[in-house]
């Protein structure tokens, strides 16, 4: 009787996220809102001087999501993150973590919570090992009889397991990353931020950062990872979010975003008028004639179709694409070009 | 209640006398059994014992973990260099300080420091309460105010605040361990002195029967017990002290700022204090009290001016501890 009521509840929920996120995952199913690791209402930050930090927010994070938080410099990524962990009081609006009240419940739910905020803080003269073993000091619910064993399979995952010992000053700013990365690992999480993880990395860094996302993710854990750069998290990311000067303008499955630039279609010939005339008759508007080149707006058609009667037509058609605006592009478009500095 | 009990008691008589300690630790936990579940714990006699025991009780717990994290904080302080050359510095001034008197006569002046001088030549001990009124004017401020000045400007400057907050720590738990820690090192940082005086006066001074400021001769017994009288009380002193300094080290992200506005509160105090124009206000001065342990050396005790150094103590450490704590509890940490 009960597992027959469970069972339709998260039928019912799992019809609720409608957005590739797999809810079912993590096997928690208390009530409908727990299906968001993070949801934020109106979230606005106006500092003593004034300005809008960030300005009627609301994300929205699935369980089991890899959501991109991503904004250029400046654009309230990092003040939205310290609102969301408790460490700045909005001016208005509502933060809830993993269903529950922010920053009501942050004894209860933060320790469910690993994260990592603008970069590593530690202390210079104490070792990474002895870092680790401050903050799990510093949790009311860490078991102190494991506490060896945990921060070492921590260091172990990020692989500082051999500089343990080293002192936190002698680290490679690398390593400093990973060691702050190994500090949201010390218990097992439920949500984890990670705020501009990799920042100042070098591409090998990056890569590296970015294999040990995908490694927590694939462990059921939701991730909220922000960035300036799209391309540094895209292959990582179910979901994003993008924020321009305190506001969310897109928030949604990456596909989404991807689907919002129009497909083009590009025929490579040595009949360009000929091509011009057959698209225009198949409706592809938006016609650009190059050089052995014509493009369009392919719309809702085939590019199969597209082909067979360019083909059927006469014309020789020595190559056809479908060209999207890349991420990027969209990114860019999005977040305004950079340089001019808008507040 | 009374259900969860009657099968957990017969459970200790029936252990072998070595463990016969654990009955009133049962009993003791018994409220914090019944509240797990009564039902569990008096249906399965059997496994009752190991129910009370594994049911690890809420509040025993979140001590323990206060205490772990005291522990760390204490680690910080008490292996950082800096606060260990500070020790030292406390512990090498009343060394120098006894060889210097040593070699030349005690000479006469004014106030408490002259009445001590003029016995250390017939009493070691005595070293220690010249040390400690010397010390107490701006190196033992320093030490508390380098430490305290840095307890929560440090951590907010280096970001490892952030980082404790998201633990989380608690902000007013962090505090309460914060000041905890500074209270044992002010203990600490007093001790330092009057133990490595006191050594040094023995050594270099003959001792004997002490006598006291008014004159009445104690025991030598009598004279370290009062010693270490006034080593508490002016840990109290300073601990009155780092409540300021823990209080101002909240508004700001730079240790030193933190630090330099204890002292100069510290020396513009003594200053205020010794400008008669100032009377009316100096009993309300932080330092006012902080020379009074020569009640302690009178006989009887001089216990009014005793109450009212500690009231005093008490009062500057609730209100800037109440600062702290509202500072604290309500500010955007953005470091």
């Amino acid at each position: 009787m009960s597992t027959a009521g469970e069972a339709t509840a998260a039928a019912t929920s799992d019809g609720a996220t409608s957005d590739g996120a797999d809810p079912d995952r993590d096997g928690r199913h208390q009530d409908a809102g727990d299906d968001l690791a993070v949801a934020t209402r109106d979230l606005t930050k106006r500092f003593p001087g004034g300005q809008v930090a960030v300005d009627g927010v609301g994300l929205l994070v699935p369980r089991g999501a890899v959501y991109g938080f991503l904004g250029p410099n400046g654009s309230g990524k990092t003040t939205t993150i310290r609102m969301l962990l408790g460490l700045i009081h909005p001016t208005r609006g509502e933060v809830s973590l993993l269903g529950m009240a922010m920053p009501r419940e942050s004894a209860g739910v933060l320790a469910r919570v690993g994260s990592l905020v603008e970069g590593p803080a530690f202390h210079p003269q104490l070792s990474g090992r002895a870092n680790l073993g401050r903050l799990d000091a510093a949790d009311r619910t860490a078991d102190p009889a494991t506490a060896r064993t945990r921060i070492d399979a921590a260091l172990d995952q990020v692989g500082l397991l051999g500089a343990a010992r080293k002192r936190y000053r002698a680290y490679s700013l690398g390593m400093k990353q990973r060691l702050a990365i190994a500090a949201s690992l010390l218990q097992p999480r439920d949500l984890i931020v990670l705020d501009e993880p990799t920042n100042g990395l070098d591409p090998q860094g990056t890569r590296e950062v970015r294999a040990l996302i995908r490694g927590i993710a694939d462990d059921g854990v939701t991730v909220l990872v922000s960035s300036h750069l799209l391309a540094e998290v895209e292959q990582i990311c179910s979901h994003v979010g993008v924020m321009r000067t305190g506001s969310l303008v897109f928030q949604g499955t990456i596909g989404r975003l991807r689907a919002r630039g129009a497909a083009r279609v590009r025929v490579r010939t040595s009949a360009v008028p000929q091509a011009q005339t057959v698209l225009a008759s198949l409706g592809v508007c938006d016609l650009e004639a190059g050089p052995q080149e014509v493009s369009g707006q392919l719309g809702e058609r085939e590019p199969e179709h597209i082909c067979r009667e360019l083909v059927l037509a006469g014309v020789p058609v020595a190559g056809l694409e479908m060209v999207r605006p890349s991420l990027e592009d969209l990114f860019v478009e999005l977040t305004g070009e950079g340089f001019d500095v808008e507040r | 209640m009374s259900n969860g009990e009657t099968p957990g008691a017969p459970l200790p008589l029936a252990d072998p006398p070595g463990t016969g300690g654990s009955a009133p630790a049962a009993a003791g936990r018994g409220p914090q059994a019944a509240a797990g579940g009564p039902a569990t714990n008096g249906t399965v006699g059997e496994r009752g014992r190991g129910l009370v025991a594994g049911n690890s009780p809420r509040r025993p717990a979140a001590a323990r973990s206060w205490l772990r994290l005291l522990a760390s904080e204490l680690g910080l302080i008490f292996r950082r260099w800096r606060n260990l050359a500070l020790l030292a510095v406390l512990a090498i001034l009343p060394i120098v300080l006894g060889i210097a008197l040593r070699v030349t006569a005690p000479q006469g002046g004014g106030g408490p420091e002259s009445s001590f001088l003029d016995q250390l030549a017939g009493n070691g001990v005595f070293l220690a309460f010249i040390a400690l009124t010397i010390m107490l004017t701006l190196v033992l401020p320093l030490a508390v105010a380098v430490v305290s000045g840095d307890s929560i400007a440090g951590e907010a400057g280096s970001g490892t605040l952030r980082y404790l907050l998201t633990v989380p720590a608690g902000r007013t738990r962090l505090l309460s361990v914060k000041y905890t820690a500074l209270v044992i090192w002010s203990l600490t940082a007093s001790l330092v002195v009057s133990v490595v005086s006191l050594i040094t006066g023995v050594v270099l001074f003959p001792v004997g029967p002490v006598t006291l400021l008014s004159g009445t001769t104690v025991s030598l017994a009598q004279g370290l017990l009062r010693l270490l009288f006034v080593t508490l009380f002016i840990a109290a002193a300073m601990s009155a002290l780092a409540a300021i300094g823990l209080a101002l080290s909240t508004f700001t992200e730079h240790p030193i700022g933190a630090i330099a506005a204890v002292l100069v509160l510290a020396v513009a105090s003594e200053v205020a204090d010794n400008v008669p124009q100032f009377a009316p206000i100096q009993p309300y001065l932080p330092t006012h009290w902080w020379l009074s342990f020569d009640a302690l050396l009178r006989s009887p005790v001089a216990t009014g001016d005793l109450a009212r150094s500690f009231v005093s103590f008490g009062v500057y450490a609730l209100i800037f501890l109440s600062i702290a704590w509202a500072r604290l509890t309500t500010a955007d940490v953005t470091s």
